[in-house]
């Protein structure tokens, strides 16, 4: 019963969207208030019966009823309760489902919090939102439906696959749905604007905080993504430029661009067509990632079971909304004229260059991706393009961008010098590269990427630490200025800072991991590295669904006993697949990886340990990163922005950002 | 006993990549043939390379490269060798050849175009003036030059 009202309230959320779709959207060129006013209240009840649909759901999951086709495919009766939620987005239909959730949710945000925006361009908002959610209702509904029925259910179920069964990944693909939705939001905010033909300061101020959310949603999905790679897949790689990695990759590296380039249009009101067309690009290569894990296309290893009439749907989908919005972009981005004027050296100048680096290593990433797909159709060329690509081709833009950050994130508006502007950082640049020399110095390898790393760490997180001291001016009271800073100013520095962190982490983990393989007798000790480690027993285990062998290590230093390790080699039976759990000694400085194999003929077990330095770092800078956009999307400039009076308010207390 | 380890090797669902037994005891050939193996795709997997891949043809992969090195190949010898056999698809790395030299110069040859347009876009911004905002006139620059002074 509950699965047929889900069901039902699915098609409804449906045919609301599409009375959301166009009944606004009309009233918005007719100037009908009632029309337009119909926008708000048809989001929240598209909300609504998503919600309750995506609730009918998770319930026929946390009940294990075997007799929808999906619980019985992705779920077991034996399964913790935690997968048994995980489960409902851990497949196709379900996190399709999910995903046009976050879709209806932003719409109902843009319509609760938007009653600051102009009523026509906030009911085109809305409309246009609500088409990309009729689409994915569409196609829920006619190619993915999660609500088919069984007509004898069956005992119990397949299970989910085991390497889904995770606390890291139950919560990976939500954040990155939230992240992926979330630049819909900024993509209603073009298209909307272009059908208006305005595009002002105030668009800045209002698709900022929606793209800074979309990002840190990215990033924490993202990072989360990553981790789970790193102790799960159980040789420790954090990052595969897999193709579906490489699709959640780009639009965050786009939607850093956008909030860049926001920024520039809503302080300087220049850059709007390139803003305009970031905004669609980016949710544009959200869709493209839709489409490479559910179409199949590119051989990955998250694709979800992929059949070609789906991929065929997204492609459609895709075509509509990013050849439409381009149509739209070349016939009225003309007609967005720049306002702002400012000098070759400028903080505007810098963001363009921030820009320039992000959208080109975007294309580089894009490029890569895509390459064996065009090799094999115009160049009859079977061929893979891998990681040593990705790290040769993508990381000199990280490099320039990491070097030019803190130059360009203390030069001033309008009109500046260079040396002047980078003055205050010479004696934190010399200390960056004497840390850099000292890397290079105390490495045992000839390697440039550890200290190139430990170098772009070092001058990021000095150089915000300077800007942070420049901004409090001179004279007494430094330290009240420092705390009365705007939100904004902390999260820039903040998020800058973990860009560093994460630079350097990536760059020691890279060059300086160590490893060893060995069978490894019991109660005999070897060492890698300064550590020595022992295997104590091998032990025999049961979870809840899975069977286990699991060794018990000890890890020592000098002789001193730092920590008991735990690898397992799991096996599911139901799934009929084995895992490999890794026992990680988790530390600032390093990190100690120990994952167990099989045992050989002579009794003893084949261990691998690997040492890996400085990995934390890599996921400390992201939390920061994230941390720093909620930071900033807390400034008080966002929510006193809510309402049209308490803006203008504002403006007049504040010229500088009406200029 | 040997055929009985034999059966018992395959029966054995390999749960790592590098196995102990298939180490070269001499360890820099160990670590060229770890280094190749790195940029090696698993042909039967998605993305692995042969290095971190638990699939039997990866092993095999990896023994030959192995055997390769311990014949006396130099690396780009072995390479070229399992490049022969599996094809070009083998490769992570791509080569830089014919059309792929689109691969390799999409990056620079991107950021030269768009930094050409960047400057261009740049230029004009520094060059125009604001709408309703007229250049001083001399007599005003002189009189600011007056205030400036004092």
């Amino acid at each position: 019963m509950i699965t047929e009202l889900g069901h039902f309230a699915l098609i409804l959320a449906f045919l609301v969207a599409i009375v959301q779709m166009v009944v606004p959207l009309i009233g918005a060129q007719k100037r009908w208030h009632s029309w337009m006013a119909v926008a708000e209240p048809a989001a929240g009840a598209q909300f609504a019966l998503t919600a309750v649909a995506f609730g009918a759901l998770m319930w026929a999951f946390v009940v294990s009823d075997f007799s929808l086709r999906l619980v019985w495919l992705n779920s077991h009766s034996a399964k913790p309760m935690l997968y048994k939620i995980s489960g409902t987005w851990g497949n196709h239909e379900g996190s399709m489902l999910l995903w046009v959730l976050i879709v209806t949710l932003f719409g109902a945000m843009a319509a609760w919090f938007g009653s600051g925006l102009p009523p026509t361009l906030r009911a085109r908002v809305l409309a246009v939102q609500s088409a990309i959610a009729v689409a994915f209702f569409a196609f829920i509904i006619f190619t993915s439906n999660p609500f088919l029925r069984l007509d004898t259910p069956p005992f119990d179920g397949q299970d989910l696959n085991p390497l889904l069964q995770d606390p890291g990944l139950a919560f990976h693909p939500p954040f990155l749905y939230l992240g992926y939705v979330g630049l819909s939001m900024a993509f209603s905010f073009a298209v909307a604007a272009l059908i208006e033909g305005r595009v002002d300061a105030a668009w800045g101020r209002w698709v900022r905080p929606w793209t800074l959310a979309a990002w840190v949603f990215l990033t924490i999905g993202i990072a989360l993504g990553s981790w789970w790679a790193y102790y799960e897949l159980g040789w420790g790689g954090f990052w595969f430029w897999d193709p579906v990695e490489n699709a959640s990759f780009m639009p965050w590296l786009l939607a850093a661009a956008l909030l860049h380039s926001a920024i520039v249009v809503e302080k300087r009101e220049s850059l709007k067509s390139w803003t305009i067309l970031l905004a669609i690009l980016a949710f544009g290569f959200s869709l493209i990632g839709t489409f490479i894990v559910r179409s199949g296309l590119l051989t990955s290893v998250h694709a979800f079971a992929n059949d070609p009439e789906r991929g065929v749907w997204i492609l459609m989908i895709m075509a509509f909304f990013m050849g439409g919005a381009l149509v739209l972009f070349t016939l009225r981005a003309g007609s967005m004229e720049a306002k702002g004027v400012f000098g070759l050296v400028s903080r505007e100048s810098a963001l363009v260059v921030n820009n320039l680096l992000l959208a080109v290593s975007c294309f580089v990433v894009f490029v890569g991706t895509m390459w064996p797909l065009v090799a094999e159709m115009f160049f009859d060329r079977k061929l893979s393009v891998g990681p040593p690509f990705f790290n040769a081709a993508f990381t000199p833009f990280m490099v320039l961008l990491g070097l030019v950050l803190p130059i360009g994130s203390v030069m001033p508006w309008k009109r500046a010098r260079i040396l002047r502007a980078a003055w205050p950082l010479r004696y934190v640049f010399v200390l960056a590269v004497a840390v850099g020399g000292l890397a290079y110095a105390m490495q045992t390898g000839r390697g440039l990427i550890g200290p190139i790393g430990l170098f772009l760490g070092a001058w990021l997180v000095m150089g915000v630490v300077v800007e942070l001291i420049q901004r409090t001016g001179r004279g007494p009271d430094r330290l009240g200025r420092l705390t009365r800073l705007p939100r904004a100013d902390w999260g820039k520095a903040v998020a800058h800072a973990g860009l560093g962190v994460t630079m350097a982490g990536i760059a020691g983990l890279t060059a300086w991991t160590m490893d060893d393989i060995r069978v490894a007798q019991i109660d005999q000790p070897w060492s890698v590295g300064n550590y020595e480690l022992t295997l104590n027993s091998v032990e025999e285990v049961r979870g809840p669904n899975y069977v286990a062998t699991m060794g018990v290590l000890t890890l020592s230093k000098n002789g001193r006993e730092i920590a008991q390790l735990r690898p397992e080699k799991r096996f599911y039976p139901v799934a009929q697949m084995p895992t490999t759990e890794a026992a990680i000694d988790y530390d600032l400085k390093r990190d100690v990886y120990v994952v167990i194999g099989d045992q050989q003929n002579n009794g003893g077990w084949t261990i691998r340990t690997y040492i890996k330095p400085m990995t934390n770092w890599i996921w400390i800078g992201s939390a920061l990163m994230a941390l720093g956009g909620l930071l900033s999307l807390s400034d008080r400039r966002f929510r006193v922005g809510a309402g049209a009076a308490a803006r203008r308010k504002e403006d007049d207390i504040a010229p500088v950002a009406a200029e | 006993m040997k055929r009985l380890a034999l059966i018992l090797l395959l029966l054995a669902t390999p749960l790592m990549a590098v196995q102990p037994d298939e180490m070269l005891d001499d360890p820099v050939l160990e670590n060229r043939a770890r280094e190749l193996s790195k940029g090696l795709r698993c042909l039967v997997c998605q993305n692995e390379s042969i290095d971190e891949s638990h699939a039997s043809l990866a092993r095999d992969l990896r023994i030959l490269v192995r055997d390769r090195l311990v014949e006396g190949d130099t690396d780009e010898e072995a390479v070229a060798f399992i490049v022969a056999r599996y094809g070009e698809f083998v490769l992570l790395n791509p080569t830089v050849s014919g059309a792929n030299w689109l691969l390799w110069g999409a990056g620079p040859l991107m950021l030269l175009l768009a930094s050409g347009v960047g400057m261009i876009y740049l230029r004009g911004r520094s060059k125009a003036t604001a709408p309703g905002e007229e250049p001083l006139s001399d007599q005003e620059r002189a009189r600011l030059d007056d205030i400036l002074r004092q």
